[in-house]
């Protein structure tokens, strides 16, 4: 069993310590707000020898995924950190570094897109990339950062998988609160992630490939992009697998979807993210007034856990789905859809209503998640459902 | 390592490709047939031709097929029928004639 250490430090801390353990042989990074800290942490494990990563400064994002994907086809272990603008300056390399098949790990601390502009938390920056083929990971707290950053290395290497993995931690309240983490001994983390054995690596010179090939006039695109869903769907039972091991390691559990109170829940919310802390902390209260309150926590959103979804909602009476992005003009939030679709097989049809809620990091207080239980709980017996999305304490 | 065989590559299915769009060979783009986009084609009147050899020295995709330094055939599978040589011929030996649907030497 590994040797772990409790310490109280940020979010950002962590997961720069858990890079530190997987020892990239190179990141290439560029700060921004509230990432900032992950790569200048980083910096100074490599300045001072305590981690012998090539690092590299780049101009800009895109930029810094450029030459992380030029890395990984090269052959090398490749890990970076982003947030929002900087994510979204990235959207092209995000689907070639998918397309290419190669197992990137980045950190993302999610925070608002502008205009206007806003540095804080919401989770549009990765809900706007949802679709680049990276697998997306999401911690609650900077405990699951750290060790979803670690498991993250896994998943994206597996043979099975070989695909780019993002590990997300809520901006500045994930990334920048100090909490308490266990945090396991080099080598124990070292023996998990294991050694990097590339396939196809350019710098392979006794075995020439090329990278980067075109497939287009009628050559086999569409065929490429069918085996990346394949793989994908091969990543769920090695992201069990991988977490079933973590947690045999560390002692702490991982499900792509955690829940709590659900065994006899009359309503539940399901929610992504730092969030889950206060709704849990509600629905215990709400308990107490004699609400059977239940909650699910995604922690996997690509893929999504849809058959696992579905059976921790089966028997609940009313949910609430918690966004903490907008699309617009769609019929609910990012998150709403994927679960009105996972529900869409269940035998029985319960009311699911959308709240969009903390955009731009605005204050989700206690009293706002009363209000959801408190509205689920009177539709859950039979009061009329709203109508629409609800904006959660926007004036 | 072997010869790379791709002549069933427009069968293959989705997992028969390499991993990423990977080419696991070097330098195998002779075998990966590029005609067919061709609309019309050269052909090289023997009699007035004086074997200088600009077209050889001018088509973009090496397609003018030489044997002891004398103009042969054209290389079909790779022409573009882009007609450089017919252009640069000093003698006007080369003449671009219409492709019908079914090109020589492409798949």
């Amino acid at each position: 069993m590994p040797t772990q250490k409790t310490i109280a430090a940020t979010g950002n801390t962590v997961v720069a310590e858990a890079m530190r353990q997987c020892a990239p042989d190179m990141m290439a990074a560029y700060p921004i707000t509230p990432q900032t800290t992950i790569v200048e942490e980083f910096a100074g494990f490599v300045a001072k020898g305590r981690v012998h990563t090539e690092y590299i400064t780049v101009e800009s994002e895109h930029s810094a995924m450029s030459a992380c994907v030029g890395a990984s086809a090269a052959g090398a272990r490749v890990m970076t950190a982003t947030s929002s603008q900087g994510l979204a300056l990235m959207w092209e390399e995000l689907h070639i570094a998918s397309g290419m098949r190669l197992p990137i790990v980045m950190a993302n601390a999610n925070r608002a897109l502008s205009a206007p502009i806003n540095i804080h938390c919401d989770h549009s920056d990765i809900m706007g990339a949802r679709d680049t083929g990276w697998i997306t990971l999401f911690a609650e707290t900077a405990q699951e950062a750290y060790d979803n950053t670690i498991m993250a290395i896994r998943i994206a290497e597996h043979p099975d998988v070989l695909l780019p993995t993002m590990s997300c931690l809520d901006g500045f309240i994930t990334t920048h609160s100090i909490d308490r983490v266990c945090i396991m001994d080099d080598e124990s983390v070292a023996g998990f992630v294991g050694e990097y054995t590339p396939q196809n690596a350019l710098l392979d010179i006794e075995n020439p490939v090329t990278h980067g090939s075109f497939a287009g006039l009628g050559g086999p695109f569409f065929e490429f992009k069918k085996s990346q869903r394949m793989a994908i769907e091969r990543s769920r039972a090695v992201i069990n697998e991988v977490g079933a091991e973590f947690s045999e390691l560390s002692g702490r559990p991982f499900g792509m979807v955690e829940t709590w109170g659900m065994e006899d829940a009359d309503v539940a919310v399901v929610v992504i993210g730092s969030t889950a802390g206060n709704v849990r902390h509600v629905a215990r209260r709400m308990r107490e007034s004699g609400i059977k309150a239940g909650v699910v926590k995604i922690r996997c959103f690509r893929p999504f856990p849809y058959a696992e979804l579905a059976e921790a909602l089966s028997g609940v009476k009313a949910v609430a789905v918690m966004d903490r992005a907008e699309s617009f003009g769609a019929e609910g939030g990012p998150l709403f859809l994927e679960v009105r679709s996972a529900l869409y097989d269940a035998a029985e049809r319960v009311p699911v209503i959308n709240y969009i809620y903390g955009l731009g990091g605005s204050d989700v207080r206690l009293e706002l998640i009363e209000t959801v239980l408190n509205d689920l709980s009177e539709i859950a017996v039979g009061a009329q459902a709203p109508t629409g999305l609800v904006y959660l304490g926007s004036r | 390592m072997s010869k790379w065989d791709i002549s069933g590559l427009n069968e293959w299915k989705s997992d028969e490709f390499p991993l990423g769009a990977v080419i696991p060979e070097s330098g195998n783009s002779r075998d990966y047939v590029t005609g067919g986009w061709r609309s019309q084609r050269p052909e090289r009147n023997d009699a007035t031709c004086t074997q200088c050899l600009i077209c050889w020295i001018m088509c973009p995709d090496s397609a003018v097929n030489t044997e002891d330094e004398k103009v042969t055939t054209f290389n079909l599978r790779h022409c573009k029928g882009c007609g450089v040589c017919a252009n640069q011929c000093p003698v006007d030996a080369i003449t671009m004639v219409p492709e019908g649907c079914d090109l020589p030497e492409v798949k």
